[in-house]
């Protein structure tokens, strides 16, 4: 099913040339409303006038989550307050929170990417959603509230959290379609058995994932575990929130709506861009967005782009899942490491479950990689010989999927943070500088 | 002849023991013998309760790591040679014992012993008179 065939399917030259129209506006308006991209365009010497397609976006400069938060709060709106009808912002681990405002025009058009990317998966009015991504400043529940509406579902603003109520609604309700993080789904599937659901008393047929990296590996036990068929939706803040792009039936990378979201990929280093098929940084230029445009936004996100027609008909760029944000990449002993690549190494071994956590620690100048798994009834045994067994197993295959030897520690079921959000995955006790 | 154990992995933290002890006592069950297997960042408790059923539960909403195994009790004479004559019996029909533990039941020692084929170990056991212990009456003590 596509929900709007005229411009996901649309000739690609067609679809430039729309693109170029929104694109050339937009710089017009980031030009003339705020000082951060006059300054930086005229910098390298450049008008509105001069711009006139986007194969010159490789000219223009990047926009950085550090230049969002020299401007904090609305110093990149492009529109007075009055117009500005949301607000939303991320969570600021580091620093202060990222804000983004909505003019009513903007939340129209995220409504608009959200129906796409639900009708992606089958989601029709005669479907219940239940949304269990949080609520409040962060993107993910309102996001997924305002395109369900649209499409016409039926939309249970849950939440996140509160697993046994989720659970009884999702039985008494019948809710068809789950939204929430791959991993709160995992422990929802985990949890059923548990609240002495019987599986069969669930309905779900898909599962709308996201705001974390996850892996095919989690794919699989998250569609056992619950029963259904399970997407991955992207989508940051920055840009827009859920539904920059979403995987179709088809499942061969996420559909980037690139009517409104222009990607790039970009070598991280030299800042070069990259051809189709090539693994890079993934970078956004907003071209409808009227509140706050960004101009070559730099994702942090690792993946590869490609362009060929997919089998379900859209024309539009698929990318692939993300390997991990470059912000995750953890450098342990000169080796790159994402938690995704351990996920997928616990997930392959049937003796294990993906509830993990990486500890890296320095001692006497040397990096340190502990790696803490949880014990589970489904592999627990009561002789040493046997746990000490998995624990070299785990050790083994994590060093030749990363190249590196990593201390494997065996932890107590359900003592490994859960999130409700999303997982802390990392903790570095490096105490660098 | 075959007696429900719990085995429940502990992670190696101060007080990690002393809370299932606590909940044990709270739901009222009694331990009849038990060991604990260090490694070296973890342990493993193996227990003899006189409420498997009960104990597993509890055990298992509270959070804990805990599975049953199987094993058997037998009863040795408490003198020389008590325990020899039990083991060679095993070892001459090929069962091995992954782990046992010692516990004192009245007069007698007694020992839990995980052997490798369990009803082939009560066989041999039962045809050479050696004393096992039931688990009616295991669970009664």
């Amino acid at each position: 099913m596509i929900w709007n065939e005229y411009i996901e399917c649309a000739d690609r030259q067609k679809l430039k040339e729309i693109q170029n129209r929104r694109f050339v506006k937009m710089i017009e308006r980031m030009y003339y409303n705020v000082p951060f991209y006059r300054k930086k365009l005229q910098e390298i010497g450049l008008e509105p006038g001069d711009i006139k397609s986007i194969d010159q976006l490789k000219d223009l400069p990047f926009t950085t989550k550090q230049d969002l938060r020299d401007n904090y709060p609305f110093g990149l709106f492009t529109v007075p307050q009055s117009e500005i009808v949301r607000i939303h912002a991320s969570s600021g681990t580091t620093g202060k929170p990222t804000v983004v405002g909505y003019t009513r025009n903007d939340i129209q058009m995220w409504s608009e990417v959200v129906a796409r990317s639900l009708t992606m998966a089958a989601v029709t009015k005669n479907d219940i959603i239940q949304v269990a991504y949080g609520y409040g400043l962060f993107t993910g529940g309102m996001g997924l509230h305002y395109g369900a509406e649209k499409i016409g579902a039926s939309v249970i603003p849950i939440s996140g959290g509160n697993t046994k109520k989720q659970l009884q609604l999702m039985v008494d309700f019948g809710s068809t379609v789950i939204a929430c993080t791959p991993s709160y789904a995992a422990f929802l599937g985990e949890s059923i058995e548990k609240e002495g659901i019987l599986k069969s008393d669930i309905k779900l047929k898909a599962g709308i994932f996201g705001a974390e990296p996850w892996t095919e590996e989690m794919r699989v036990q998250v569609e056992k575990l619950l029963g259904l068929k399970a997407f991955d939706i992207y989508g940051l803040s920055e840009v827009i929130g859920p539904g920059v792009s979403m995987e179709c039936e088809h499942q061969c990378g996420s559909h980037i709506f690139e009517d409104h979201f222009i990607p790039e990929i970009i070598d991280p280093n030299t800042l070069e861009v990259l051809p189709y098929g090539e693994l890079g940084e993934l970078v956004f230029t907003t071209v409808t967005k009227e509140a706050m445009p960004l101009l070559r936004y730099r994702t942090r996100d690792l993946t590869r782009l490609h362009v060929e027609r997919c089998a379900c008909g859209r024309t539009m760029v698929r990318m692939e899942k993300c390997l991990g944000r470059s912000d995750d990449m953890l450098i342990i002993r000169g080796v790159n490491v994402f938690p995704s690549q351990v996920e997928s190494v616990l997930l392959e071994m049937s003796e294990t479950t993906p509830h993990y956590q990486l500890i890296v620690s320095r001692e006497n100048n040397l990096d340190n990689l502990e790696i803490r798994v949880e014990v589970d009834d489904q592999f627990w045994s009561d002789e040493i010989k046997v746990l000490e067994g998995l624990k070299k197993k785990i050790s083994h295959n994590i060093s030749s999927m990363l190249g590196l030897s990593a201390t494997i520690k065996l932890v107590e079921p359900n003592t490994i943070e859960r999130s409700e959000g999303k997982a802390k995955r990392v903790i570095d006790n490096r105490n660098m500088k | 002849m075959i007696i429900k154990q719990l085995s429940i992995f502990l992670e190696d933290k101060t007080g990690r023991l002393t809370e299932l002890t606590r909940i044990l006592s709270e739901n009222d069950i009694n331990m009849t013998a038990f060991s604990v297997a260090d490694a070296p960042d973890y342990g493993i408790m193996r227990l003899v309760v006189n409420k498997p059923e009960l104990a597993l539960k509890v055990l298992k909403d509270k959070g804990f790591a805990v599975n049953t195994t199987d094993v058997i009790a037998l009863v040795v004479p408490n003198k020389p040679g008590g325990l020899h004559k039990a083991l060679e019996i095993l070892s001459t029909n090929n069962v091995a014992i992954d782990y046992m533990y010692a516990f004192g039941l009245e007069d007698s020692a007694s020992v839990i012993i995980r052997p490798s084929a369990i009803s082939q170990a009560i066989e041999v056991l039962q045809q050479h008179k050696m004393e096992l212990i039931s688990a009616n009456q295991i669970y009664k003590i």
